[in-house]
This record gives C-alpha cells, structure tokens and sequence, in this order.
C-alpha cells in the first residue's frame, strides 16, 4: 500500500519537474501540461496496444510532448500572446488530437499486453511485485533527474534559468530568449507527457480526461516541495519537487481513505488541492511577513536600548 | 568604430502624439573614445542609445559598429559587439542565479551549449577578477542578496568580461548613493583603460562628464547641440559648459524670435 503512493507519487514527481520548469525555472504560466499530459498517456498506449514495444512508446511520449512545448512556445513567441493563453490554445487544440490518437475513443485500455508495471515484477522477482514496481519507477525517476540537474547545470540549462529571472540578461549576452523559451517549454511538456506514458501503464489505461486539473496538482506539489528547505543548487530543487509529488499523493491518499469520516469523496479533491496550492501560498507570504515583523521588533529593541544607553 | 549615419526617430508616427525624438542624427566615434552625453529629460539620449542597442527600430539612417551594418540586427545579436548597463541595477544580472553562474553566462556571447562551462580554473579566475569589487567569498550567493552598488559593479565586470566593441553606459550610476556612485565610477574607468575598450555613457553629472573620457557631447530636443574633443574637452570647466549651452539657446532663441516678428 505505502509502496503504491510512492510509485503513484514518484510517476507524479515527474511531472512536477516538467512544471518546476516551467512555472518556477522559467517563470512562465504554462497551462499546456493539462493537455500534454494525456497525449504522453495516448501516445504510449498505442505505441503498446500496436506492438511498438515499451521504449519506443516512452520515447514517443516523450518526443510528442516536446512537440506540444514547441507549438505553445511558437504561439507566444511569433505572435506575443500572453503564455498563459498561448498555453490554454495548446491545450483546448489537445484534446480533440488526444481523442484522435486514441482511435476516438475516450479512453484505450492496457490489456493482455507487456507494460513496464508487468515487467518490473519479472525483473526484480526477488522482491514482491509492489516493490519491484517501486525500484523500477525509482531507478526511473533518479535516471531522469539526474539528467536534468545535468542539463541545468549546463552553459545552456544555466542561460535558461537567467532568463526565469530576467530576459534583459539574455538578450545581452547575445542570445535570442525565443530560441530559451522553445527548448526550455519543450523540456518541460517533454517531462510532462513522459509522466503520462508511465501513469497510463502504471492505471493500465490511457484516458483522454487524464490531465483535468494536473497543472494545479504539480503546482500544489511544486510547493509543498517549497516547504520543505530551501537552496538554489539545481540538485536540491529537483529532489524537494519529487518528494513534494510523493507528499502530494500521500495526502491524497489520506484523503480517499480517511475523508469519509468528514464527507469527502474523490469528486472534492479538485477543490482540496486548490486550497491546498492558496493555502501554500498564503503561508508563504505570512512567513515572510513574520520574519519582517521579527526584524521589525529587533530593530526598535536595538533603537530603543541605543537610547537608554545614550541617556 | 560607431558610425551613425543620418539617424532620425519617430515615435507614434502619424498620430497625435507624434513625437520625434531624434532629428538627423550623424556621429562618428573611433576606437578607444570615451564619450560622455549629456542634456536634460527628453533630450534623446536614451533613445540614442536605444537606436544603437536595437532596443527599437530606427524610423531611418543607418548604424555601422566595427564596420557592419547592424541597423537591422535584433538586439540580442548587436549584442555580440555591444555591452550595455542600464540604470537599473537588477536589468544586469539574474537575481535567482549565484555570482559565478552569473558570470559564468558572461564568458562567452552568443547561444550557448550543452558543456560544463563552470570549471575549477574558471571559478579561480572569476575570484581573482572579482577581488577589486571585493566579491570574491561570495561566489555562490545568489545576486539578488547584493546591494544596488555590488550589482552594478558586478554587471560592469560582466560586461568587460567578453571584451565588447563598444560599451553603453546609460546613467549607470544614478541609482547610486554617491559613495557608491564614486566606487563604480572608478571601476568603470580602471575596466574602460584596462581593456583599451571604447565607450559612450550617459550622465547627469556635469562634474562627472568633464573629468572623464575624452569627449562630450551635448544633446538637447533631439539634436547633438555641442561635441568638445581633445583639448578643448580637457580645458572644460562646468561654469563654461554651462555658458556654452546658454550661448547656444539663446541664440536659438533669438531667431526664434525674429521669425515671429518678421
């Protein structure tokens, strides 16, 4: 059980990652993970169910999901749309294309064939299958970010994320901040339909509904993540952004079980996780405010002790 | 080195609020120049230097840097030849970033690649560059927990880092109280004569644009009303700056007047 809300987080984190990307490494509002996210599920899916095999269906995902960040990404920068609606056409355009590849059909199933969730218990058969699924999604997940902390750590991933904080930087360093924008919302719906291919063959089917609402899921995890500690290493970013996902679905999981005792069903999770993303939000304002405030005491205590002593 | 040629600037053209902000603009300025621009609010300098940034496009005329052509570059890649400090001094450097990776961006121009830029002979180097600015333990802090004269100072190291053509300085001190305005100053004229770099800066310092460089121009309502070179820059007095740009608006005045009467 514990073991399904880590594998069932640790496929989430990946997606968180694609949203830090875009939400906290470039700044960008990019609603397009709602849609892309569904696509990276349908692709993979009928990579399996047409006999292309487990990789080929990730790799897939993973390729069409940077194709979505690009479409977005052109949208914003050939004709200076705000990304926020640039994101909102991508991923409105995204569900009739998610319900084409499904052959029509709202949602294709994973029956009588090979998934990476069949696999993983033949592989590790030395554990019981739960754990066998957790190691396999976690050398996954550990192989994916250590890529990404790589490629942040690059000259190219480095001049991504001053751009995040100012575009000026950029252009004055002689790049165009378009070509950023591309690769940088293309990483990110990348990672993001990536975590779609495995959630379908980890749910044993692929929904064309699948992405309702992640983008708020992966905010509100991004920011539990926040809660956690803080730094500006790469490395660290990404790790609190993974165990945020696991914490994420942990509460999730408290709430399925544990809800009835209030009146919660699963039809309210969509409003608990708002909450969830304002309530984050909230507190991280009054903390700041708080440790103003503590400044503010300390320094009329100073003010206050200067004067007692000069008089 | 910096040719303009016959630059003219119209914002909102054809409409009411048609304003030209530079009228006919020629200056040639030569390799090693430092050039001082002064004149009051709405006098065209920013938007001199805007012209040649590439921040918008000029209405017409032509701008030749190092022999090319730029007029119709975008401006991330004029800025392969041109370096440039705002005012501002969070435009130079990303806030969210540490002081090495910061100047680690600075290194080279242009896109960059999938390498590891940041090595342990490059972060060696950046220490010893930035002992002047008195930085050098704080390399991996982010920037944004640097006062407004650090930054400033930072940004101008960046910017001599890639040893530009020619550097902009748009009143880069004027955000500075004048402690640090003086401490920047200096800086900028030890990086301007170490790497025999050729610029133009913008201030509203009269003090500041006679002590240094070895050329002043005067603009006023979008014309260059006033261009002191050689000896003459280096006999200035503010007291005869000042007399000069009275001469000259008198005169303006004077035959503004006769046109009425006449």
């Amino acid at each position: 059980m514990i073991e399904g809300i880590l594998v069932e987080g640790l496929i989430f984190a990946i997606m968180a990652l694609g949203i830090l990307i875009s939400y906290r490494i470039l700044d960008m509002a990019d609603l397009t993970c709602d849609g892309s996210v569904a696509t990276g599920a349908a692709v993979a899916t009928m990579c399996i169910v047409n006999g292309l095999g487990i990789t080929m269906g990730l790799i897939l995902s993973f390729l069409v999901g940077v194709l979505c960040g690009l479409v977005t990404a052109t949208i914003h920068n050939k004709l200076k749309l705000p990304v926020l609606l640039a994101g909102i056409l991508t991923m409105t355009m995204l569900y009739s294309v998610n319900l084409r590849i499904l052959g029509n059909k709202a949602n294709v199933s994973l029956v009588r064939v090979d998934t990476l969730y069949r696999l993983f218990p033949e592989w590790f058969s030395f554990v019981p299958s739960d754990v066998a699924s957790l190691i396999g999604t976690l050398i996954f997940v550990i192989a994916v970010t250590v890529l990404m902390d790589l490629f942040f750590r690059s000259d190219m991933g480095m001049a991504i994320g001053a751009m995040g904080g100012n575009e000026q930087v950029i252009i004055s360093q002689g790049m165009n901040p378009a070509t950023l924008k591309l690769i940088g919302l293309g990483l990110s719906n990348g990672l993001i339909a990536l975590s779609g291919g495995l959630l379908a063959q980890y749910q044993g089917f692929a929904d064309a509904n699948l992405g309702q609402g992640m983008v708020v899921q992966g905010l509100a995890a991004v920011m539990i993540g926040e809660f956690l500690f803080s730094s500006n290493k790469i490395s660290l970013i990404t790790l609190r952004c993974i165990l945020g996902g696991i914490i994420y679905k942990g509460l999730m999981f408290l709430g399925r079980k544990y809800g009835y005792l209030i009146g919660i069903t699963p039809n309210d999770f969509k409003l608990l996780t708002g909450i969830l993303v304002i309530i984050s939000l909230t507190i991280a304002k009054t903390r700041t405010m708080a440790s103003d405030k503590a400044a503010r005491k300390k320094a009329i205590e100073n003010a206050m002790r200067k004067e007692e002593t000069n008089a | 080195m910096l040719e303009i040629q016959n630059v003219t600037k119209v914002f909102f053209p054809g409409t009411v609020n048609e304003k030209v902000a530079l009228e006919n603009i020629n200056l040639h300025v030569e390799k090693g120049d430092v050039v001082c621009v002064i004149g009051s609010n709405g006098s065209g300098k920013s938007t001199l230097f805007n012209m040649i940034a590439g921040t918008f496009p000029v209405t017409n005329g032509k701008i030749i840097v190092d022999g090319k052509d730029v007029t119709n570059a975008p401006e991330y890649k004029r800025a392969f030849y041109i370096g440039r400090i705002f005012q501002d001094p969070t435009k130079g450097t990303s806030a969210n970033m540490s002081i090495e990776d910061n100047m680690n961006l600075a290194c080279t121009k242009g896109m960059k690649g999938l390498k590891f830029g940041l090595t342990s002979e490059r972060r060696k180097e950046f220490r010893r560059l930035l002992e002047p600015i008195g930085l050098q333990d704080r390399m991996a802090d982010n920037v944004g927990l640097l006062s407004g004269g650090q930054r400033q100072a930072l940004t101008l190291l960046m910017t001599t880092l890639s040893k530009p053509s020619l550097m902009l300085l748009d009143e880069h001190t004027a955000a500075l109280d004048p402690r640090n305005a003086e401490i920047v100053m200096d800086l900028t004229k030890k990086y301007i004569e170490d790497g025999k770099l050729t610029a133009m800066m913008v201030t509203h310092n009269m003090q500041f644009a006679i002590d240094y460089g070895n050329r002043l121009i005067m603009m006023d309502e979008g014309h260059i009303i006033l261009d002191i070179k050689g000896d003459e820059k280096k006999r200035l007095t503010v007291q005869s700056l000042v007399d000069k740009f009275r001469e000259i608006r008198k005169k303006d005045f004077t035959s503004d007047e006769g046109l009425l009467t006449e």
